[in-house]
Order: structure tokens, then C-alpha cells, then sequence
């Protein structure tokens, strides 16, 4: 059964609660198992009372990383292909009813994009686009992808959620994850934040990572959006989604996500009771690894740099570095010291906070006593893959 | 006092070697320490994940084999990353066309939780290879049957694991592998799991003929006195095997024998 048939019948609601409520006792007794090994669980390490272990959740969260991961973080960058979209989502900065200058990348701008990606490390590469069928077609997608992939050996997806075959096609021409948000797991939440187009749906969105392991995709990677409704509730229904896919697709590696609201075009605020804190997101974090274990968890370029430094070591598997979130974007950086030259980016979906060069990054990573990984995955060895 | 043991040499395919402790070269905090920890190791093979690597000319940002001095060890290619067995056979044959030895270490976890390997599929990727001339070493859970039939295929060894990767959890199969071992027509290399150097010592002790060590001296806090105290433990383990060790009994045996009066 998908997990938007099982998850109306799931209490997550009633989960939040107990969170909320949760005592120290439940807390530390989690703590001296050194797992979350229930939903439950998961519920006492983000609660409340459990801000007060921080400390201990983070160490017990940096050895189970370590062990299944290593002493290293994974090196990524999102390449916009495009900002058109059809949707009405009213925080961000693609929606379809924000006056922004919309661009589509053509093939030969998406290559040169790609090729100066490379030339500062990268081998993993997140082709990200607004939902639009014209386009961002899945023939445009495959045809990127087959472009892409001579340079950068690793190419992952985060697109608008599409059917079983447009996604095998995508699998075929070497794309190795797919990355699908639910934004918010509160439906009158999500309802109310996307009026119109086809990202209405749901149901539908939620059941793409199955869709995309039926097609046969490596990586799913799944997450909310923190700030759009209570920061608990989300997590604990990611923590259930994660929980299902690991039983339901049991040949893809799972990675959770953990974005939070940013300023973007359109002017739509958070309310601040949904506020997700530094201290939040940390504890969070630590929770996730310690109720799946196996999961990577990405950190973008959302997050002040300070942050960003802190959680190299806390349970973060994989990190982006110099990000671009607007189509073209990379076009106008200064290579030398990768900075913006562009003194505005009208078409961006939100504004990065750490601005720091790929190399700067791998600097700090290294100086942690973790290595930077740029490549570690390889479509070529698997599959032949060729220009169309 | 320097204490010095020396162990039989041991044979995998046509070559011998002195170490009995091979070295994963995954999941260090740097290629420098990686390296520093693989020489203090004494191990002369050690395994790496071709997708960490560049197969078309040299990569700054993918220089993980640079860091490998082939005089020193045998670099043995592992097809971590392959679901299948043809995407095994195809990682081992593009290695060969980038010309290193042929020599592989199937490694096919379509499980990228527990990363427990895949039996049918390795079974077939070691047929298709063996045919073509590889020494394969073949990674495996513990059970016996898969192992006697991948010797059958001709495999030059078999790896059955200890407990899954990065457990640290030891010798949770040491039934299994006892079978393994006393059926075995290769040698066995426990490979997996192993967390401690007590580990490996108990394996050499159980008979196998190496282990392979990798999250245990990659992740310790110093990995290169982590690896020589694996070695230092593997050497232990397999001296005490080589002189015999006494069987274990559940009541107290008198040193003195009690029936020479007899004549």
C-alpha cells in the first residue's frame, strides 16, 4: 500500500502531543538504548524536555554517522534548469503568480553551467526545476541528463512529481536519485498553501518516491518544510514516510532533508509559532539519525555558515556549497573566487545564507577531521550511458 | 622486550602473501591518513570502491588511487554500488580497461541499509568472471552452502562476513564461518563487522586465513595505531592457530596425568 493510503490512518497528531509532553525519564531511557527504535522514540528525542540532552544525542549521533558513513561528507550542487512553473505556491519564489523573469535553460547553457561546476569539484550534481510540462518536458530532462553526465558522474533529480514511465526513461538515461519534498504533511496546511496547478495533489506528491523506486531510481530523498506548519508534526510524519520507504523500497538508499523557510519574491511570511530554531533543526537532526540510522541527511546552502560548520560532525551525510538556485545563475560567477557578479538574482526560488566558495567549504570540512567527498557514485560504471 | 612472531605465508590465486590482514580504504577523515594507516597496517592488499575513483585519467577531485602505491599492496577494485550482477561484471571489466590487475572483490548490496551482499547475484557475476579469467573474492554472508558453491565456480576465496558493515558487532557468525572454514578448499578472509582486535584475532583463531578490516580503523580516533593494533591482533590470532590451540572444557583439567602408574 503507498503511504498516502496508510497515512490518514497514522496519529501523527497524537504523536505530536506526547512530543510535547514527553518527561526527561522517556527521554533518557532512549538515550541509554543509544537508539530510537520507535516512532515514540523519535517523538521523546524532539521534544521539549529533550533540549536538555542535547549534548549526549549529539554524540550518540556523531558515532552512528561515523560508523555507517565514515569521517566524511558528500559534495553536491543544485543546477536550476528552470523557474517556470504552473503552480501557485505562496512561499516561493517560483509561483506561477510572482512577477519574476522566468528562464529555461537550453541544453548547450545547461553543459557550460555544468562543466564550470566541475571545474570546482563537484561530481554530484541536483538538477532542480519549477513543474512546468512545456517546459520542462521529460525528454528535456533526459536529454539534460544525458548531457550532463560525460561531466559529472553522479546526476540526481528534484523536479514536479511525475508518473512511473517518464521516470524510467529518466532512470535509463543515468539520473541515480530523486528528491521530492511534501513541504508540509498537514493536508488543510498544504491545501491552503497550493490553490492551484497540479502540486494540489496531495496524495500524489507524497507517493513520488514510490513512484520513482518503481522506476527504478537508487536514492530517494524525501523532507517538509519547516515553517509552514508545527516543526513536530512535520518531523514526525517525514520520520513515518522514511520509516515506510524503508520497508517498501528496500533497494534505494533513503535520505531525509530538513529545509527551512527562507526570503523569497512574493512576500509571504511564516507564522513565528512555526518557528523552527538553530537549536530545533540541531536536535531534529540528531533525532532522525538516531530512528534511522541508514538515512543520509543533506544540508544545503539554506543555513548560515556558523550552523552549517557545526553540524559537519552531528549527523549530516551530504552538503551543497556556493549555491545557485536561479536558472543561469552560475553563469555570472566570478571563477576565481566563486562570488556573484550579478548584483541581483530577480529569478532565484530563495536567497542562500552561506555564500562560501565549494573549495572554502571543503577547507572547513577537512578542517574537521572530515574528509570532502566529491565523488561517490559513478552512472558510467553501471550503465553505459551515451549522448543521445 | 621486542616481541617478534612470524606467521605462515598464505596464497590467494597465484600470489602469496606474509600479511593476513587486508585494509578497506573507505570512510577515513582524509586519503593522507587512509594511506599512513594502510602502511602502518603491514597489510600488503587492500580493497577500494571503484566509484570513489577515476577511471579516465587522473581527477584531483577523485584521487583516492593516487594515494595507493601498487608496489606496495595489490589494489583490489571492489563493485560497491552494483545492484546486480551485471552491473558487477561491467565495474570489474572497465577497471581492467583502465588497467588494473584482474583482480576483483565482488561486492553486491542491492541493501544500501545493511549493505548485506546479494547471494544469487554474486554467485553469478563470480561464474561470468572466473570464465574470463579474474581472481574473484567474493563477499558473503556466512552460509556455507553459497560459499562450497562459489569454490565450485572457482573463486579464489571466500569473505563471508562477521556482522554487517560497521556494526562493530564481531564474530556474530562464528558458527557459520566454523563450517565455512572446515569445508573450505580456499582460503577464507572474514570480512565485515569486525570492531575491536579482539576480532580478528578470534577469527584467526577460529582458523580463517585473514580478515579484512575497514570502519574499525577508518573511524578510531587514531587509524593508524588502530590498524597496528589490528595487525598485531591478526598475527596473535593466527600463531595461536598455527601451534594448536587447546580445546576449551567446561570442568578444570588437572595438569598431572593420573593413569601412569598403569605402565
Amino acid at each position: 500500500m503507498s503511504f498516502s493510503t496508510i497515512f490518514p490512518k497514522l496519529p501523527v497528531e497524537v504523536l505530536t502531543r506526547r512530543s510535547q509532553e514527553a518527561s526527561l525519564a522517556q527521554v533518557d531511557a532512549v538515550i541509554a538504548r543509544g537508539r530510537a527504535e520507535t516512532i515514540d522514540d523519535f517523538a521523546a528525542l524532539i521534544s521539549p524536555v529533550a533540549s536538555q540532552r542535547l549534548e549526549q544525542l549529539a554524540q550518540l549521533s556523531m558515532g552512528l554517522t561515523q560508523r555507517h558513513f565514515g569521517k566524511v561528507i558528500r559534495l553536491f550542487a543544485p543546477l536550476y534548469l528552470s523557474n517556470e512553473c504552473i503552480n501557485i505556491c505562496r512561499y516561493c519564489g517560483f509561483s506561477r503568480n510572482n512577477d519574476i523573469p522566468r528562464v529555461t535553460l537550453d541544453k548547450e547553457q545547461v553543459v557550460a553551467e555544468t562543466r564550470k561546476l566541475a571545474r570546482q569539484g563537484f561530481r554530484s550534481l541536483l538538477l532542480v526545476a519549477g513543474e512546468h510540462p512545456k517546459y520542462v518536458s521529460s525528454g528535456y530532462v533526459a536529454e539534460v541528463i544525458n548531457a550532463c553526465l560525460p561531466i559529472m558522474p553522479s546526476v540526481a533529480l528534484e523536479l514536479g512529481p511525475l508518473d512511473t514511465e517518464p521516470y524510467r526513461r529518466m532512470v535509463e538515461a543515468g539520473a541515480e536519485g530523486l528528491i521530492c519534498y511534501q513541504e508540509s504533511y498537514d493536508e488543510a496546511t498544504y491545501v491552503d498553501l497550493h490553490p492551484a496547478g497540479p502540486k494540489k495533489k496531495f496524495g500524489w506528491r507524497m507517493d513520488t518516491p514510490e513512484r520513482g523506486y518503481a522506476a527504478g531510481f537508487r536514492r530517494l530523498g524525501i523532507g517538509a518544510l519547516y515553517g509552514l506548519f508545527d516543526w513536530r508534526y512535520e518531523a514526525i510524519a517525514t520520520a513515518l514516510h522514511g520509516r515506510h520507504l524503508l520497508q517498501q523500497c528496500w533497494k534505494a538508499s533513503l535520505n531525509i532533508s530538513l529545509p527551512r523557510m527562507r526570503p523569497a519574491a512574493g512576500g509571504w511570511a511564516p507564522n513565528p509559532s512555526h518557528h523552527m530554531s538553530d537549536r530545533d533543526l540541531v536536535q531534529t537532526i540528531c533525532a532522525f539519525r538516531l530512528f534511522l540510522p541508514h538515512a543520509g541527511i543533506t544540508l544545503s546552502t539554506r543555513e548560515h555558515p556558523a550552523l552549517r560548520n557545526g553540524l559537519v560532525r552531528l549527523g549530516v551525510t551530504s552538503m551543497s556549497a556556493g549555491s545557485s538556485t536561479e536558472p543561469g545563475g552560475y553563469s555570472t560567477f566570478d571563477e576565481s573566487n566563486w562570488t556573484q557578479t550579478k548584483a541581483n538574482q530577480p529569478g532565484e526560488q530563495f536567497h542562500i545564507a552561506d555564500e562560501r566558495a565549494p573549495r572554502v567549504v571543503a577547507n572547513m570540512i577537512r578542517s574537521q577531521g572530515y574528509e570532502p567527498v566529491w565523488k561517490d557514485f559513478d552512472a558510467s560504471l553501471v550503465q553505459a550511458t551515451t549522448a543521445p | 622486550m621486542a616481541i617478534d612472531l612470524t606467521t605462515q605465508p598464505f596464497q590467494i590465486g597465484d600470489r602469496t602473501f606474509q600479511s593476513r590482514l587486508l585494509l578497506g580504504t573507505g570512510k577515513f577523515p582524509s586519503n593522507e591518513l587512509m594511506r599512513a594507516a594502510c602502511d602502518a597496517s603491514g597489510s600488503e592488499l587492500v580493497t577500494v570502491a571503484l566509484k570513489r575513483a577515476s577511471l579516465q585519467g587522473r581527477d584531483e577531485f577523485a584521487d583516492i588511487l593516487d594515494y595507493l602505491d601498487s608496489s606496495k599492496f595489490l589494489v583490489l577494485p571492489n563493485t560497491a554500488g552494483a545492484m546486480d550482477a551485471a552491473e558487477a561484471v561491467r565495474i570489474a571489466r572497465l577497471s581492467a580497461a583502465a588497467g588494473l590487475p584482474k583482480w576483483v572483490k565482488l561486492e553486491i548490496h542491492p541493501d544500501p541499509n545493511y549493505l548485506l551482499p546479494d547471494p544469487i547475484e554474486t554467485l553469478k557475476a563470480a561464474e561470468i568472471l572466473v570464465k574470463e579469467g579474474w581472481t574473484v573474492l567474493p563477499y558473503i554472508n556466512a552460509d556455507p552452502v553459497l560459499a562450497a558453491r562459489l569454490q565450485d565456480v572457482g573463486c579464489a576465496t571466500v569473505m563471508p562476513l562477521g556482522s554487517p558493515i560497521g556494526s562493530h558487532r564481531g564474530l556474530e557468525t562464528a558458527a557459520q564461518i566454523r563450517i565455512i572454514i572446515e569445508q573450505a578448499r580456499v582460503p577464507v578472509i572474514v570480512d565485515a563487522g569486525l570492531g575491536a582486535p579482539s576480532h580478528a584475532a578470534a577469527a584467526m583463531e577460529l582458523g580463517a586465513d585473514g580478515v579484512l578490516v575497514n570502519t574499525a580503523i577508518a573511524v578510531a580516533r587514531d587509524p593508524v595505531r588502530m590498524a597496528q593494533a589490528f595487525a598485531l591482533a591478526v598475527t596473535a590470532g593466527r600463531a595461536a592457530y598455527e601451534l594448536g590451540l587447546a580445546g576449551t572444557s567446561e570442568h578444570a583439567v588437572p595438569t598431572s596425568p593420573l593413569t601412569t602408574f598403569l605402565g
